[in-house]
């Protein structure tokens, strides 16, 4: 179960999340310091440790559009949040399986801030409202990729594979 | 059923007899390009190795490009500490085709990657960078990945677990009015999809008026495919494609073009005549708000932006120059000007277009991204407007929240400088 911390609106770009000025950092241990870092009453709280794991932010449609920067998911996946939003840009979904991130596209979704959320991978349930929002799985070829651990461990077993049969 | 040209493509590169949209593949990659972000890359592909014994190896070196233009000449000490390990790393793997801060061959990946032959058409690129989609322009399918991504393609040479993505046809009819072009027409096309309207989906471009672009035209609509979401916007190859390659990018040998069967599933079409369109701006702050010049012309603008990877060629300066020829920029308003790559810049130097933007009072940097996504060079101050033939004007994009950014071509730019405020530039600039 996961509080809504903020919310944001349609169209969040990874401009929003990870300002190209902190595109010199990199590594996913430094990047979290810079999360929404031009929304700063967000960027306080979360680096001042009062967002717990497993905290959700509800975006509105096409969240993160825009660069392909991993920046952007390895900033959010530091603090665990969990991303729900109708649909997500191609790049930041993959970026995010790939990473560990939990995004969860969620077409109905309406909760607000403060509202304690339970989610699974069929539905989301506002428990403020008692309302449940149907979620759209990932394709299973992408799921596999979570399952794994992420693309790192996936890829990995598949260089173990061509090891052994060399 | 037949198949589309990105269809072909990676039932190809996947070894398959035919693929369709939705199907799951894992296509061989052609080209795999990074720039400043090969540092995470480097990164990520050494993680990928740890436990397992092996030692980290790149499936093939000659498929690998690194071209450093986001932060050039270097910001800050991190970014130049980052260049320099990803250089030592270039030399230690024996990537030829890597392209550092040069004034011969450097300059944006974009641009670099087809004027040096790089791009084929019926090649899978991948690039971490989502204007990678440009490629697209040569009848490649080119897509953007995330590095994580990328150091899975240098570990396996192929892309795992893609799904074909459905694609939309556009048939793009009618002759351009003069000062309208390639730029208008993205625009124009963006603000009808909107910025998620393609998003999952490829755009094929189709009909006279993209026949009868030029390749540096059908990089600006590939380019900006992705501000609608798409995974690549590609033009079919045809003999503009083959004369770009021969006599500009010095490729020599058989080049093979991929063209869509007549039956091919489209998930839909849509039908654009562009020669009653105006100049078409985005305006703050998404690509998809985009109105005709009329509705927003007048705007004061401080500072003129002519360059990056979707609007700093050869065709898009020479028009830039015609326009601010025997003029000044406006008191008050600074003009950046971006030659996409070292070529250009000095092809630009060749035929005087460097001097008559420094008599006009144009600042002419070096090739690079430069301020369009706001690290260094060209910031904007608090409640200052830009007017830029970029690709993006997110909030804080070039590096300030509080200011905004218009998206426009280089004729509108130009003639805008002039003025001073957005300016039409179909109307005759005095």
């Amino acid at each position: 179960m996961g509080q809504v911390i903020y919310k944001l609106g349609d169209d969040i770009s990874t401009d929003i999340i990870y300002p190209g000025r902190y595109m010199a950092t990199v590594l996913p241990t430094e990047t979290p310091q810079f999360a929404f870092a031009d929304i700063k009453e967000l960027n306080e709280r979360m680096k001042t440790k009062q967002v717990p794991p497993g905290s959700v932010i509800v975006g509105g449609k096409n969240f993160g559009c825009g660069s392909s920067r991993e920046q952007a998911v390895s900033t959010l996946k530091g603090y665990d949040l969990i991303i729900i939003a109708p649909n997500f840009a191609r790049i930041f979904l993959q970026n995010s399986i790939n990473l560990g991130l939990q995004t969860v596209t969620c077409p109905e979704i309406d909760a607000n801030v403060g509202d304690d959320l339970e989610v699974n991978s069929t539905e989301v349930m506002n428990k403020k409202t008692g309302r449940k929002f149907s979620v759209i799985p990932l394709p299973k070829a992408r799921q596999a990729i979570v399952e794994a651990g992420g693309l790192i461990a996936y890829t990995r077993k598949r260089v173990m594979v061509g090891k052994s049969s060399v | 059923m037949g198949m589309t040209v990105v269809e072909k493509i990676l039932a190809r590169a996947s070894g398959l007899p035919s693929v369709k949209a939705g199907d799951v593949v894992e296509p061989k990659v052609d080209l795999a390009m990074s720039h400043e972000n090969a540092a995470l890359v480097m990164n990520q592909f050494i993680e990928i190795y740890q436990g397992t014994g092996i030692q980290p190896k790149i499936w093939d070196p000659s498929k690998i490009s690194i071209i450093f233009d986001h932060r050039v000449p270097a910001e800050s000490p991190k970014t130049a500490s980052n260049q320099k390990k990803i250089r030592e790393f270039v030399a230690a793997n024996d990537i030829a085709k890597f392209h550092d801060i040069r004034g011969d061959v450097g300059g944006i990946c974009h641009q670099v990657l087809p004027e040096n032959g790089y791009v084929r058409p019926g090649s899978v690129i991948v690039g971490t960078d989502s204007h990678t989609t440009s490629h697209g322009a040569l009848g490649a399918f080119a897509f953007g990945i995330g590095a994580t991504e990328m150091a899975s393609v240098w570990a396996l040479g192929s892309v795992l677990n893609v799904e074909v993505p459905a694609t939309i046809k556009v048939n793009v009819s009618g002759k351009f009015k003069k000062f309208v072009g390639p730029k208008d027409l993205i625009l124009h096309l963006i603000g009808k999809l909107t910025a998620e309207g393609a998003n999952f989906r490829v755009i094929e471009f189709h009909g006279p008026t993209i026949r009868d672009m030029s390749t540096s035209g059908r990089l600006v609509i590939c380019n900006m495919s992705v501000e609608a979401g798409a995974t690549s916007g590609i033009v079919p190859a045809d003999k503009e494609t083959l004369r770009y390659l021969t006599r500009e990018a010095g490729v020599k040998g058989k080049i093979v073009c991929v063209s869509p069967d007549k039956d091919a599933l489209y998930e839909r079409t849509i039908d654009i005549d562009v020669s009653r369109m105006d100049p078409q701006i985005a305006c703050p702050h998404t690509v998809d708000n985009v109105k005709s010049i009329k509705a927003v012309k007048g705007i004061k603008i401080h500072q003129v932006v002519i360059g990056s990877c979707t609007n700093g060629r050869l065709d898009d300066l020479e028009l830039a120059a015609k326009i601010l020829r025997g003029k000044k920029v406006a008191k008050g308003t600074r003009m950046l000007i971006f030659p996409a790559s070292a070529r250009i810049y000095n092809q630009a130097l060749a035929k005087g277009y460097i001097g008559e933007f420094m008599k006009a009072g144009a600042v002419v940097m070096n090739s690079g991204c430069g301020p369009c996504l706001g690290i260094h060079e060209g910031a904007l101050g608090d409640g200052e407007v830009a007017l830029s033939t970029t690709n993006r004007n997110f909030k804080g994009r070039m590096g300030n929240p509080n200011s905004e950014v218009y998206l426009c071509s280089p004729a509108v730019a130009a003639a805008s400088a002039i003025k001073g405020v957005i300016t039409d530039p179909t109307k005759g600039v005095k």
